[in-house]
């Protein structure tokens, strides 16, 4: 492999990039040249990276430490009630300034030579700034103020925070645009999340595997197999996509269709179900209208690594953290909602079986990037095909299309220039 | 607490590791009380008292239908776990007919290309119902001590 560059690679050495949006090089998922321009142009690039939710941090003082990329950064609430983030990175010699996950702290101090930070990132302190007995000590030039981690651009969406590294990213408003807002609105909108689980799945593969795995509408009937085996969702449905303006957001839903339903109750009325196998405990998928709508499936994803995801009504976002060219975390949060009744909360964690790393659903899509990325070993040059319902990446009433991962390929060619 | 009842503990452990490492993965949920409770989940999610599992039951139906999924449903690799279990430290409850057990334990986990890695390290944290003779799980909670969970968890822990 070509070694690791911080500037976009050199494409002489990078392969032409296939026309259209319908056929994917493999390269992509394999060089190190490659891996380092996402880091570069997507993720400390114009774009919105998820941070946390508000619920993470309510108090005062409290903390989170995460990741935009690669990139080490704090998410933390000052005295003013406000949210702020900043990059974990003391300004000093470039030590990391929180070491833990989380926490409720008054302010950040360095520990290799105790510089200190305020809530929102500014450098405070720095330890024998005028030397001991006169002597040492900074020279008297230096300026705090003129010091600090970079602060990050932040908005906060119906309790989600993103942040960007990046002065050029539009407001959240136009970078999501309309209909993939009214989306996060639906299920977030006036309601009080609760963290109900965290849990990190480690994935094999390239993190773009997984976001066309997120995207890919056309796998879930075929490679999810728990709710035909056990036939479960016997009710008539409608969907569609949705695929934003840039291509790069996406939401496919899934909703009771009434009047189909009511054709296929009178035309099956009396006829037994001739289902092989069926659950011991059925209580597993009772739940409820998650939002008083028809719509039981809603899995929403903004570019470049966020998902909403809504499976009835086991809610949880997705945070999907590139490790390296071949690694990736996905972290979940597992939500219920502060308006829950006990019997709904009970519900969401049956239904949460679904989900995560061991989940009746999404079990297979923790090890089908980690077949991708070993069946592409040595096929560089060859190319994934994307010609499912058509060659365009616009929003669709049919599921059986490939249209927003071509989406996903279309917002990631513009980041990088491909 | 009975005299009887390490020994019905210890007996129960291990019958339960053999059972899920070497089969018949069927016979899992008879180690259960009809009436159980069973979840995975992780120190951090446990410390903090958050309620989730990667994995939630609260029947041995649902324990049931977990391996009916494995073997009807789901998809991934074949592999295979080695538990290696400590000595339960017990504790008593209210009644002798009951006692709670702490359990550490080790998973290694075989996948089909013959590798061998530490899937998951952590404690059972059970209660236990004691019969005459045998000792069934009302209650066990995984705790893993790393918030990771290297691809997916499929066969139960
Ligand atoms: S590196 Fe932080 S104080 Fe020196
Ligand atoms: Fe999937």
């Amino acid at each position: 492999m070509p070694s690791t560059t911080a500037t976009p690679a050199d494409p002489g050495l990078r392969p032409d990039w296939p026309e259209g949006l319908t056929r994917i090089p493999y390269w992509v998922f394999q060089r190190d040249d490659v891996f380092a321009d996402e880091l570069e142009h997507v993720f400390r690039g114009p774009h919105w990276s998820y941070l946390c939710l508000e619920a993470d941090i309510p108090e005062v003082g409290d903390y989170r430490a995460t990741f935009i990329g690669d990139q080490p950064v704090v998410v933390a609430r000052d005295v003013d009630g406000e949210v702020y983030a900043f990059e974990n990175r003391c300004a000093h010699r470039g030590a990391l300034l929180a070491l833990d996950d989380r926490g409720n702290t008054t302010d950040f101090t360095c520990v290799y030579h105790g510089w200190s930070y305020n809530l929102q990132g500014d450098l405070t302190g720095v330890a024998f700034e005028n030397g001991v007995g006169g002597r040492g000590g900074m020279p008297p030039s230096f300026c705090k103020q003129a010091h600090s981690p970079r602060k990050l651009r932040l908005a906060q969406l119906h309790g989600l925070v993103f942040g960007s590294l990046s002065d050029e990213v539009p407001d959240i408003e136009d970078y999501l645009g309309e209909e993939i807002s009214s989306r996060i609105e639906r299920v977030l909108g006036g309601r009080t999340p609760v963290v109900l689980g965290r849990f990190t799945q480690a994935l094999p593969n390239n993190w773009k595997l997984y976001m066309e795995n997120v995207k890919d509408s056309y796998h879930a009937s075929i490679l999810h197999l728990f709710f035909t085996t056990f036939e479960i969702n016997k009710l008539s449905m409608r969907g569609g996509i949705i695929v934003s303006e840039g291509g790069g957001h996406h939401v496919s839903f899934s909703a009771i269709d009434r009047e189909a339903e009511r054709d296929r109750a009178y035309a099956e009325a009396g006829i037994r179900s001739d289902s092989e196998y069926s659950l011991a405990d059925p209580s597993l998928l009772d739940g409820f209208s998650e939002v008083g709508d028809d719509v039981t499936l809603q899995i929403l994803s903004v570019f470049p690594g966020f998902v909403l995801q809504q499976i009835n009504n086991a809610v949880a976002v997705r945070q999907i953290l590139p490790r390296g060219v071949e690694s990736t975390d996905l972290h979940w949060t597992y939500l219920g909602f502060a308006e829950d009744t006990p019997e709904q909360r009970r519900a969401r964690l049956k239904q949460q079986n679904l989900v995560g790393p061991a989940g009746y659903v999404s079990m297979e899509d923790g090890c089908v990037g980690g077949f991708v990325q070993r069946g592409v070993a040595g096929a560089g040059s060859q190319s994934a095909l994307l010609q499912m319902g058509g060659d365009d990446a616009e929003s669709s009433e049919s599921r059986v299309t490939e249209a927003s991962v071509r989406g996903f390929w279309k917002a990631y060619r513009a980041a990088l220039g491909y | 607490m009975r005299d009887d009842a390490f020994h019905l503990v210890a007996r129960a452990q291990a019958a339960y590791a053999r059972c899920i490492d070497e089969g018949p993965l069927e016979s899992w949920p008879e180690f259960f009380d009809d009436e159980c409770f069973y979840q995975v989940t992780t120190a951090d999610n446990h410390r903090d008292g958050l309620e989730a599992g990667l994995i939630w039951a609260d029947s041995r139906g649902m324990l049931t239908d977990r391996i009916s999924a494995l073997r009807e449903a789901n998809v991934y690799e074949r592999h295979t776990y080695r538990h290696l279990l400590g000595q339960p430290h017990l504790t008593p409850t209210a009644t002798t007919e009951e006692v709670d057990s702490e359990t550490p334990f080790l998973v290694v986990r075989t996948t089909r290309d013959g590798t061998s890695d530490i899937f998951a390290t952590g404690r059972y944290l059970d209660r236990y119902r004691l019969g005459a003779d045998d000792a069934h799980l009302t209650r066990r909670v995984v705790v893993c001590d790393s918030s990771r969970v290297d691809t997916l968890l499929a066969l139960p822990l």
